[in-house]
């Protein structure tokens, strides 16, 4: 493992492969009665959020205190590109007082690069999203998702997506998700596809290690999962699409469509949900959807992570590997 | 004023001749001439040529004076060799009235390192509405004939028709900054695969080559000359080639960033390759390369733009964009373009003194390095290799794309109408 967490394109598999059975220890802690570890007592993690996310945020909290750290939240809406404070300034007073670890949540493309590359800090970095680059512990949220639906929550230990096929649909353009998904299961081994209509996809995303479909109808068949991405409504104004009810008749997710798939494939959403824009009702609340799931396990993959970061080489939940080694 | 006799000089990199100075002019070329009463600055073989001009240098003021001034950067063209810089209209107040221009003109007469030629604005505020008042701007003791809103794009159809039209009047040129400003709202670097990658914002060569599409058309139709800035894409050449062929009147110039940088560099979010407009493709360098060598490009232009520190010292999208260029230009030129063998020195002093001056219609400058002439001269050691270190920048910013790099060639001397601003690469 690095120093940082940054981008999910800087694991290898054998990394990733060590953070989701970190998180399946993990998440055995959350099925005890006292769901917490001394792992990390006495160290203290920051939550620097330059961006509203509460989901995020809150998780990644849940996350450091089962670890026993220190938790400081510092939040600065709307500072990231206005003048003022800048993120060197916020970093530097954080660091010195006496800051581990360094979650954070930016508007701007880049900046947990930046602040872990410049000097400007000590501090391990977790980038908690950042723009529209890279959000990495929601992509191994969702690859730990997958592999215990897809391949199991033991059997699963120790192996990788190999062969699955994932299609991700809606708006690729502006989706950090997209990008760190992409990365992240290329590396696992999974055959992705990426679906939505071709405004909402990048110049250049011909290069990314994965299909590109304007059509989800001919996709869904061959989906072991569909992860559907979040379409804001303004996307609308600046022409992207044209209606609403245009974009859902042709990339959102209902019923009909979800019968198109095998019946081991699952839906996947990493929230918050637009119901009736991406996915009705129907299918957001049925239990092929995974979404409530995403979120448990949100909270055992940024426990994974930390303690991989910040923890050391002890191993995080000693009789859970023993017991298992037996 | 005295006399100075610099012996053995390669004379646009030609074989080792002596040029003497008299006063404020060149009194003979030849070899073997007398030392007699003269200082004698010994060449050693480095090349000779006439004082480098640039059509684009952002002195910043008034009104950015943190980041540099009228005397440090002309002082910084005087260390890169320029004999004459023609500053940029985006100051703050904008210089689009007789009075800033006049304000401009005369700080550079007074800081004696190099002429400053004001630029005028070619809209009032630089916002692309009214026309500023570019005749009272021509009409003023700094003779402005180069209009231009660099920073912006002159985006209005019927407004860059006007001015191309007006200008006509005192034989001026407009310099457009082309830029679609809807198709890159919000813009951060070159679209492509990196931007792709990088979740940035990106600034498609469309952008930029619809504007030059439209102007050169604009141009033809009205019969005026235009004046391209920072080209910096293939299909721009390619369009500039098509107008040129056409026999439309129209000039361009690259910086040299775009002759040698690639938005790969971009990968590190390092605020310093941000620029505008943005650094592109290899495929798009190499185009560029060519079409300087072949005349498709007329110039090299630096576009000189100091940002402080702290500008610089953030994240990607808070940055300011702009690089300082005037200390590195002439060795980057060595690099990707004489030691490519893609231009001889005769070649760079026609890119980069001759056509400058007469596209700006500096007097003066850009002339042959021959008897009679005003002595503007910039002396380059071209067997000199060195890591570029901005600690040692005359400009009052740092914010260069190339500190560590190792580049060719180093202006030694420069003289401003026979005297000396550059000795040994110190300035005087
Ligand atoms: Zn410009």
């Amino acid at each position: 493992m690095q120093r940082h967490l940054i981008s999910a394109a800087d694991l290898t598999r054998d990394d990733a492969v060590l953070i989701l059975d970190t998180a399946e220890e993990m998440a055995r802690v959350a099925d005890r009665p006292i769901k917490k570890l001394p792992t990390l007592r006495g160290r203290t993690v920051v939550n620097l959020f330059f961006e509203d996310s509460t989901r995020t945020r809150i998780s990644f909290e849940a996350a450091e205190k089962r670890l026993s750290a220190d938790v400081i939240n510092f939040t600065a809406k709307g500072s990231s590109v206005s003048k003022g404070e800048s993120l060197k300034d916020t970093a530097q007073t954080l660091e010195a007082m006496g800051v581990d670890a360094v979650v954070i949540r930016h508007g701007a493309s880049g900046a947990p690069y930046r602040l872990a590359t410049s000097g400007w800090i000590d501090a391990a970095v977790v980038n908690a999203g950042d723009g529209t680059h890279q959000h990495p512990t929601q992509a191994l949220l969702d690859a730990f998702t997958m592999r215990r639906r897809l391949v199991g929550r033991d059997a699963g230990l120790g192996k990788d997506l190999d062969g699955r096929r994932i299609t991700l649909v809606g708006d690729i353009l502006h989706s950090r998700v997209a990008r760190s998904n992409v990365d992240l299961l290329h590396t696992l081994g999974a055959e992705v596809t990426l679906v939505a209509p071709p405004t909402l996809l990048p110049v250049g995303v011909e290069t990314w290690p994965c299909e590109v479909s304007y059509d989800l109808d001919s996709t869904l068949p061959k989906s072991d999962a569909v992860m559907l991405l979040r379409v804001q409504r303004e996307r609308m104004n600046a022409a992207f699409f044209p209606t609403e009810r245009e974009y859902s008749r042709r990339y959102g997710l209902d019923g009909e469509r979800m019968a198109k798939m095998p019946d081991h494939a699952i839906v996947m959403h990493p929230g918050p949900m637009v119901r009736g824009m991406e996915i009705t009702a129907e299918v957001a609340d049925s239990d092929r959807c995974t979404a409530v799931e995403q979120v448990t396990n949100g909270v055992s993959i940024r426990m994974a992570v930390l303690y991989l970061l910040l923890g050391g080489n002890e191993p995080a939940v000693t009789h859970a590997r023993t017991s298992e080694e037996k | 004023m005295s006399k100075i006799l610099i012996r053995g000089a390669k004379v646009l990199g030609g074989e080792p001749q002596d040029v003497l100075i008299d006063g404020a002019t060149i009194a003979e070329v030849g070899t073997g001439l007398s030392a007699d009463g003269a200082e004698v600055v010994e060449a050693g073989g480095k090349v000779l040529l006439p004082g480098l001009v640039d059509l684009h240098t952002h002195l910043r003021e008034p009104g950015r004076e943190d980041s540099e001034t009228v005397l440090t950067g002309t002082r910084a063209a005087a260390s890169g060799g320029y004999t004459n810089v023609f500053a940029m209209a985006n100051t703050f107040p904008v210089a689009d009235t007789a009075g800033v221009v006049e304000q401009v003109w005369r700080l550079g007469r007074e800081s004696g390192y190099c002429d400053v030629q004001p630029i005028g604005a070619v809209t009032v505020g630089l916002e692309g509405a009214k026309l500023a008042e570019l005749g009272a701007m021509h009409e003023s003791a700094a003779g402005v004939t180069v209009f231009s809103d660099d920073g912006k794009c002159v985006h209005d159809a019927v407004i860059m028709r006007r001015a191309l039209e007006y200008v006509k009047a005192f034989d001026g040129v407009v310099a457009q900054h082309a830029q679609e400003p809807r198709l890159t709202e919000g813009a951060q670097m070159n679209e492509g695969v990196v931007s792709a990658e990088l979740g940035l914002g990106g600034w498609p060569a469309v952008a930029e080559e619809s504007v030059i599409a439209r102007d050169v058309l604009l141009a033809e139709h009205v019969g005026s000359r235009v004046h391209i800035c920072h080209l910096s894409t293939a299909g721009s050449v390619e369009i500039v080639r098509w107008a040129k062929s056409r026999g439309i009147d129209v000039t361009a110039e690259v910086t040299p960033h775009h002759l040698l940088l690639t938005d790969e560099l971009v990968r590190s979010y390092n605020p310093v390759y941000k620029v505008n407009p943005p650094l592109r493709t290899e495929r798009d360098v190499l185009a560029l390369r060519e079409a300087l060598a072949d005349g498709t490009i007329d110039i090299v232009a630096t576009d000189h733009a100091p940002h402080p520190h702290e500008d610089k010292d953030c994240e990607w999208a808070a940055a300011a964009m702009g690089m300082v260029g005037l200390e590195t230009a002439l060795s980057v030129v060595q690099e990707t373009m004489v030691e490519t063998g893609l231009l001889d020195w005769a070649g760079v002093a026609d890119r980069m003194s001759v056509k400058p001056a007469r596209i700006g219609q500096a007097t003066g400058h850009g002339r042959p390095v021959s008897a009679g002439e005003p002595a503007n001269l910039t002396l380059v050691d071209t067997e000199y290799r060195g890591r570029v270190d901005p600690a040692g920048f005359a400009s009052r910013s740092r914010n260069t794309p190339y500190e560590g790099r190792e580049l060719p060639g180093r202006v030694t001397h420069t003289w401003l109408r026979g005297k000396a601003t550059l000795v040994d690469g110190k300035l005087t």
